[in-house]
């Protein structure tokens, strides 16, 4: 049995600064600390991702790229004049990167507030509600830019990149995964229940944008009043980058900025949005 | 005079899959839009991929030799991919969460149920959506013109056995599962066969051995056996595939049985 | 009061929209003490504890923790604190040793200092051989053993316990509110809710009992009983219909009765005694029972209602 001694040691050891010195610590360092803690958690799961991470690009340019690419290079010059290949590598990077925002910023969250309560549990520390907010999003994207350095290194494997620049695509995607799954997060942390809404948002916003935003296939293509879907997905914006990047798509300087400019909007107004958010829901 | 009540040995009532089932339908009478959505997805990857990639592809050959459109080509593959994901996320990610967060199979396995029951109720409750989907994806695909047989009204039933061979494999692996992160792997194994499976292209544009492989899983069966029906191209073949998804439901089955009944009635 | 207190709260209040969950209450804790607040679900014990963090803003009054206003420097209050919440929010998917590590660098803490804490913490609460087991694999007990080990990472000078024992068998209530007593004997102060009068007596040098959101009475719990009831009761049981059939025939033998739905109390100073007269008047309850008073039969007296519903 512990002694008085030991007790008292373990009440006030005197290793400690005082409490003012380590709640200054947390503000300063507080977004830090919860994304130390947050990859020291992902532990338990980070093997299967990676492994994940690996395969799948390799699986997508396989299938679409070597697979779907042999039907459309039967026709010359249909895809921006390169190979399928290199046309779509960038835009599934881009893609798989939004995929990825998807998972984190639904379920993810509704099981921080409510069914394993951890952003509860960092609350009772000296984190401030939006350090856990700008926290939560951090650690989302590392995971987002570990993801796309594995996709691209895959891209390079498959030589289907034509530019010294590709590697941009890396921080791009990761841009455009923040830019949705912030904004995702900020939808989720107003959730009081999950009644289907992450099905929904999963089948009626990501799919589409998936689908008809310029991934498998130019936006061109599609009849001039389905542009719009295009327009408002941050998938199309980031995959119009990477592939300027990639394989240096043509592409103005205005079209450039606007498409950086849009994402970051999205970012800018997830975040902000998620944290509000967060402070809401936790201090009321 | 009645005898006296005597205390009687513990028994399990055989009350069958009916209550699961039942359950499932009272939660889908409140979910309808989510039920409504599933119908969309194959739809949107019809006209994304159908019409939007048709214009870079061009056109195909199809089950009976002849030249098709592009569109025409994926459509049986598509209906049977989507049979193949509702059934996957039904008994996925829709198990996972019950079986994690809601606990709710403990309270049910409780109850005078069978972990057979449980299993088999999630089930039917997937095909019976299932069903839904498939008939409203064919009157689509029927009235865009890319179904030229009757024999395409046997797609519906085919599309159910998918579902049923995928769902009772998707729920064994989701009891294995222990986190979302985890779950990503199980929708890992669906998504190469959908790339893979001769979906969007034919499986001969890779090499041989790569070809075998293809073959040997279970989404090729379902496509191959859909392309036939659409066009009425049907042979001894298309039997062989229906025993493979016959062979795969009893499998899947038995391993969810297996595990549920470790799980919790330790 | 000897020195100041640790905790100072004045007409402190809670409004949501119409509700008035904490409805101005004022209270001191002097460091050092066990403090209780008792009373039963939503009585504005949970929100008071929430305004003590600063993880709740209040509507009115005043509130200091070690002379900090929470609502203002929320961040340092908590640096003092440690919180055992009601429902233990411990991460199930990793080791307990991991869950003490991580709760530590929430508090930016040396991992020199944790490496030397966590084993001490884990011999305190008796968890050093689960040590790297996963937290789904503990019974409840030694779940919220942890939450409690893992709210002393920090070192803190106050601890706030928030029903700690709801939900725990007899036996690891028994073991938690030693533990607790411990680290009473060495300076920490406890705030503790609960809804258990057992608990309350057992570990609180001086409680509160609150409803509806304001204070019914203060003191140590032998003074409000002492205040509030009688030395003893008498617990009689005549059937469900009976109860209040009888009570007119009971009401002189004893200084107060209460009629409850399953049974009737009479407050008195010698319970045996009217035994004895209730026999002698020809009626013969189902049951019968002769205790000391307790906190539940003060609440009882307070609000008219019992604890546990």
């Amino acid at each position: 049995m512990t002694d008085l001694c030991e007790l008292t040691r373990l009440a006030d050891s005197g290793r400690l600064p005082p409490p003012a010195a380590v709640a200054a610590r947390v503000r300063a360092r507080g977004i830090w600390l919860y994304v130390e803690t947050w990859l020291l958690a992902s532990r338990t799961w980070v093997v299967s991702l990676l492994i994940v991470a690996v395969l799948e690009p390799i699986v997508y340019l396989l299938a679409l790229g070597w697979g779907l690419g042999s039907l459309v290079d039967r026709q010359v010059g249909v895809a921006d004049g390169v190979p399928y290949l290199v046309f779509v590598g960038p835009a599934l990077i881009v893609a798989t990167g939004v995929m990825a925002a998807h998972q984190e910023s639904t379920y993810p969250v509704m099981a921080g507030f409510k069914w394993r309560r951890l952003f509860l549990a960092a609350q009772a520390t000296p984190l401030m509600p939006r350090q856990i907010a700008l926290g939560h999003l951090a650690s989302v994207m590392c995971r987002y830019l570990a993801q796309a350095t594995l996709f691209w290194l895959v891209l390079l494997a498959f030589g289907a990149t034509r530019s010294a620049w590709s590697w941009l695509v890396v921080p791009i995607t990761g841009l455009t995964a923040w830019a949705f799954g912030a904004c995702v997060t900020a939808y989720a942390a107003g959730l009081e229940d999950e009644g289907y809404e992450f099905a929904l948002l999963q089948r009626f916003v990501v799919m589409p944008m998936f689908l008809f935003a310029g991934t498998f296939f130019p936006l061109s293509e599609l009849p001039a009043y389905l542009h719009w879907v295009g327009w408002i997905s941050p998938i199309w914006h980031g995959t119009e980058l990477a592939r300027v990047a990639s394989y240096g798509a043509p592409m103005t300087g205005a079209a450039l900025a606007l498409h950086l400019s849009v994402l970051l909007g999205y970012a800018a107004v997830g975040t902000i949005v998620t944290t509000r958010r967060f402070t809401r829901r936790l201090t009321r | 005079m009645t005898a006296p009540m005597q205390p009687s040995a513990p028994r399990r009532v055989r009350v069958g899959a009916r209550p699961v089932l039942e359950r499932g339908l009272m939660v889908s009478r409140r979910s309808w839009l989510v039920v409504l959505s599933g119908f969309f997805e194959p739809l949107f990857y019809l006209l994304a991929m159908g019409y939007g990639l048709g214009g870079l592809v061009g056109e195909v050959t199809g089950a009976q030799g002849r030249p098709i459109s592009y569109a025409a080509y994926i459509a049986p593959a598509l209906l049977a991919t989507s049979a193949m994901n509702g059934a996957v996320f039904d008994s996925t990610w829709n198990v996972f969460f019950k079986l994690r967060f809601a606990r709710l199979y403990e309270a049910m396995l409780q109850t005078a149920l069978g972990p057979v029951d449980v299993a088999l109720g999630e089930i039917l409750m997937a095909l019976m959506r299932g069903l839904l989907y498939a008939m409203g994806f064919m009157a689509v695909a029927a009235s865009l013109g890319l179904v030229t047989s009757w024999w395409a009204l046997g797609m519906i039933p085919v599309a159910l056995l998918i579902a049923f061979g995928f769902a009772a494999l998707g729920m064994a692996a989701t009891s294995y599962a222990k986190s979302f992160q985890q779950m990503d792997i199980v929708g890992f194994a669906v998504l190469p066969m959908f790339l893979f499976s001769s979906t969007l292209y034919p499986v001969e544009v890779f090499p041989e051995v790569v070809q075998w492989v293809v073959k040997a899983l279970p989404l090729w069966h379902g496509i191959e056996l859909m392309r036939q029906l659409a066009v009425g191209a049907v042979s001894w073949a298309s039997a062989g595939h229906t025993a493979y998804f016959l062979a795969m439901s009893a499998l899947g089955i038995w391993l969810t049985a297996r595990r549920l009944r470790a799980l919790f009635l330790r | 009061m000897p020195s100041d207190p640790i905790i100072r709260a004045q007409g402190l209040t809670k409004t949501y929209g119409e509700v008035h969950a904490v409805a101005g209450i004022s209270f001191d804790i002097a460091a050092g003490e066990s403090f209780g607040l008792l009373g039963p679900n939503g009585a504005g014990k949970s929100t008071t504890m929430r305004m003590i963090g600063g993880t709740l803003g209040r509507s009115g009054g005043h509130l200091a923790v070690a002379g900090l206003d929470p609502e203002v420097e929320g961040s340092t209050v908590r640096a003092h604190l440690g919180v055992v919440p009601q429902q233990d929010n411990l991460d199930e998917e990793l080791s307990v040793r991991d869950n003490l590590y991580i709760y530590g660098r929430y508090f930016g803490l040396p991992r020199s200092y944790l490496r030397a804490k966590i084993p001490e913490l884990l011999d305190f609460a008796q968890l050093s051989e689960k040590s790297s087991a996963k937290v789904d694999r503990l019974s409840g007990g030694m779940k919220r053993r942890l939450t409690i080990a893992r709210a002393l990472i920090n070192e803190p000078r106050i601890l706030l316990l928030d029903e700690p024992t709801t939900g725990l068998d007899p036996q690891a209530r028994h073991t938690l509110w030693d533990k607790l007593f411990r680290l009473k004997e060495v300076g920490v102060t406890l705030v503790v809710t609960t809804h258990f009068m057992d608990e309350a007596e057992q570990l609180c040098d001086r409680l509160i009992v609150i409803d509806q959101g304001r204070i019914k009475a203060e003191g140590t719990p032998r003074g409000l009983i002492a205040e509030h009831s009688t030395r003893e009761v008498v617990e009689v049981r005549f059937g469900a219909d009976r109860n209040a059939q009888v009570e007119p025939r009971l009401r002189d033998l004893a200084e107060r009765v209460e009629v409850l739905p399953d049974r009737l109390l009479l407050y008195t100073e010698d319970g045996e005694a009217v035994l004895e007269q209730i026999a002698a008047a020809g009626l013969h309850p189902v049951t019968s029972l002769v205790r000391r008073s307790s906190l539940e039969d003060v609440f009882l007296r307070l609000t008219g209602r019992s604890l546990v519903d």
